[in-house]
C-alpha cells in the first residue's frame, strides 16, 4: 500500500494539490484540444464553402441574440437515424466559418444545420410570427416582432472586420461593400446582386420580407436560414476521402 | 472491511481501523481505506482504458492520429448503415420504380411499403407546412381533398410537383403566378367589384347594392385569361378553380381583394435536390392515397 499513500502529500498541501490538478488538466488539454488545431484531417477539404454574406451574418446575428441554439442544434451526428430525417451528417467544414459554432446541445426543437432551401420563405414567415399558425402542436415561441423591427446593420462591416481577425477570409472589398451587398441581397432584382453573387457564390438575393423598401429583422433572420446547410454538394462530396 | 494501516500506530479503539494521525481539539479522523470491489472497478477501468487506446482511434501524433486496429470510424460505420438500409429495401424499391399507380394500388404489399415509406417521410418534409395529416392551412394547400392546383392529382402530377417543386429555384419547377393587380393594373374600386364577383362564384353572400355585372366584365378582361370564363381555373397554370368552396388564403372579401392587390405565388420547395427518387415516388403514392385525384 505504500505507492498509494504517497498521494497523502496532495492531501495535506492544498498548493501541491492545485499545482497537481492544473497538471493533470493541462496533459488533458494539450492531448486532446490541441491536436485538433494542428491535425489537418480536423476539418474536411470541400468546395462550397464561403463566409456568410452580410445579411445572412446580421440573421445570424439575430439568431445568437434571440438565443435560438438554446432549442436548435446544427449538428447533424453521424447517426442513421439522424441522417436519415435530417439529411448529410454535418461536417466541420461547414462551420469552419462560424464564431462561435451553433452546434447546440438541445433539441427542444429539430436539428436546422440543412433547413436551407427545406421550406419557402412564406413559411418561415408565418412560422416566425406564429408557429401554431402553421404547425398546431409547436412549443416554439413566436417571434412577430422581428418582421416589424427594421434590421439595424449599419455596423455589420464591423462585425466582418472581427470576424477577419479571427480567420473568416472576409476581403477588403467584401467588408467595403457590406451595405451595398446586404440592400442587394434583401432586394428584389436589384442591380448589385450580380456582384453580391460574385463575391458569395450561391447567395440567395430576393426580397425575403412582404414590406417593400424595408429590411427587417425577419428578412436578415431568413436569409440565414434560408442558408443554413446548402453549401456543401453531397452529390459530389467523397465520403471516403473524410472518414473518421 | 476495516483493518489496521500498519503505516500508522493510532488505531481507533471502538472500530479497530487506523486513523490518520490528525487530531482537532481531541478528535481524530479515521483512515478508512477503500472498498476493495470499488478498488478493483478503478483498477479495471484503468485497464479497460488503456485497451480502448489499442482497439479504437485514440492517440494524436504529428500529422495523424492512431487508427486502432479494428479500423473504426463513426463515418464508417453509419455509412455502412446507410448501405445496408438501402440494401435491405432495394427489392420494394425497385419494385416501386418501375409501378404505375394502377399496378399499386393492386398489389397490397407495395401499396403498404409505399405509404409507410411515404408517411415517414411526409412527416419530417411536408407536415410542417401541409399539417401532419395533409390538412393544410393557410397559403398551404390541403392535400386531403381531390382539389388539385397544379395536375389532375395523377401520380406523375404529384411526383413532377414534389421533384421539381413549384415556384422554386428549379428550372423545371411548375411557374405562372397571380400578378399583382393592384399595382398600376386595376383601380381598387374595380379591385373591389371583382372581388365581390369572385365571392359570387361560389354563391358566397355579397352586397345587394354591388353591380355584379361591372364586377363580371373586369373578371372576363383581367382573370378568365388564367381562371377561366366561368371561373372553374385551369391545372395547368396553378389557377385555382373560383366556383368550390377550397379557399387557400381565405374567402372573405379583404382576403380575396389582398391577393388581387398584391398577388400570390407561394412557393413549393424543390425535393428533388433533397430527397431520392424513391423517396419522391413514395410520397407521391402517399400523397395521392391522401386525397385522390380526379
Amino acid at each position: 500500500m505504500s505507492l498509494w499513500n504517497k498521494h497523502a502529500i496532495f492531501e495535506k498541501n492544498s498548493i501541491v494539490l492545485l499545482i497537481g490538478v492544473l497538471i493533470v488538466i493541462s496533459i488533458g488539454g494539450l492531448v486532446e484540444i490541441l491536436p485538433l488545431f494542428y491535425l489537418k484531417s480536423t476539418i474536411e477539404k470541400v468546395e462550397g464553402i464561403r463566409p456568410y454574406t452580410p445579411l445572412e451574418l446580421a440573421g445570424r446575428n439575430i439568431y445568437v441574440r434571440e438565443g435560438c441554439y438554446n432549442c436548435h442544434s446544427q449538428m447533424i451526428r453521424a447517426l442513421r437515424d439522424e441522417v436519415e430525417r435530417y439529411g448529410h451528417y454535418s461536417l466541420a467544414a461547414e462551420s469552419m466559418y462560424d464564431h462561435p459554432f451553433q452546434w447546440g446541445s438541445k433539441r427542444n426543437g429539430p436539428d436546422i444545420a440543412r433547413v436551407g432551401g427545406k421550406y419557402s420563405d412564406d413559411w418561415q414567415r408565418r412560422h416566425l410570427a406564429n408557429p401554431r399558425a402553421v404547425v398546431s402542436g409547436s412549443i416554439m415561441p413566436g417571434y412577430p416582432f422581428l418582421a416589424k423591427t427594421p434590421l439595424d446593420a449599419d455596423k455589420i462591416d464591423q462585425d466582418m472586420k472581427v470576424l477577419a481577425i479571427e480567420g473568416v477570409p472576409y476581403t477588403d472589398e467584401m467588408i467595403a461593400k457590406a451595405a451595398i451587398d446586404l440592400k442587394a441581397q434583401a432586394t428584389d432584382d436589384d442591380a448589385n446582386a450580380a456582384d453580391l453573387i460574385k463575391r458569395y457564390p450561391k447567395a440567395n438575393a430576393r426580397a425575403f420580407g412582404e414590406q417593400k423598401g424595408v429590411i427587417t429583422e425577419a428578412d436578415a433572420l431568413i436569409a440565414y436560414l434560408q442558408s443554413l446547410g446548402t453549401a456543401v454538394d453531397f452529390k459530389i462530396y467523397d465520403d471516403k476521402a473524410n472518414m473518421r | 472491511m476495516s483493518t489496521a494501516s500498519p503505516d500508522h500506530k493510532d488505531v481507533d479503539a471502538h472500530t479497530g481501523t487506523a486513523t490518520t494521525g490528525h487530531e482537532w481539539d481531541g478528535i481524530r479522523e479515521l483512515n478508512t481505506p477503500l472498498p476493495k470491489w470499488w478498488l478493483n472497478i478503478f483498477y479495471a477501468c484503468i485497464v479497460w482504458a488503456v485497451g480502448y487506446w489499442i482497439v479504437y482511434p485514440a492517440i494524436p501524433l504529428a500529422t495523424s492520429f492512431t487508427k486502432g486496429v479494428i479500423g473504426y470510424s463513426s463515418r464508417g460505420e453509419v455509412t455502412q448503415e446507410l448501405a445496408d438500409l438501402q440494401s435491405a429495401r432495394a427489392p420494394m424499391v425497385k419494385a416501386l420504380a418501375g409501378a404505375s399507380f394502377a399496378d399499386i394500388e393492386k398489389d397490397p404489399k407495395l401499396l403498404t411499403f409505399a405509404r409507410a415509406q411515404g408517411k415517414a417521410a411526409f412527416g419530417d418534409n411536408c407536415a410542417p407546412c401541409h399539417g401532419a395529416g395533409g390538412g393544410g392551412s393557410k397559403a398551404f394547400p390541403n392535400l386531403v381533398d381531390d382539389d388539385w392546383l397544379w395536375g389532375a392529382g395523377s401520380l406523375e402530377d404529384i411526383q413532377q410537383t414534389l421533384t421539381h417543386g413549384i415556384r422554386s429555384a428549379d428550372p423545371e419547377a411548375r411557374a405562372g403566378n397571380m400578378p399583382a393587380f393592384g399595382d398600376g393594373v386595376l383601380k381598387p374600386v374595380e379591385i373591389s367589384l371583382v372581388s365581390d364577383y369572385v365571392r359570387s362564384l361560389s354563391s358566397l353572400p355579397v352586397d345587394k347594392a354591388v353591380d355584379l355585372k361591372a364586377g363580371e366584365k373586369v373578371f372576363a378582361e383581367n382573370c378568365a385569361a388564367c381562371h377561366g370564363d366561368n371561373g372553374k381555373g385551369n391545372n395547368e397554370l396553378g389557377a385555382p378553380n373560383l366556383t368550390d368552396q377550397i379557399w387557400l388564403y381565405g374567402s372573405d372579401k379583404v382576403t380575396i381583394a389582398e391577393g388581387i392587390t398584391k398577388g400570390r405565388g407561394g412557393i413549393m420547395p424543390n425535393w428533388g435536390g433533397r430527397l431520392d427518387a424513391g423517396t419522391i415516388k413514395a410520397l407521391a403514392v402517399y400523397v395521392r392515397t391522401l386525397g385522390g385525384g380526379r
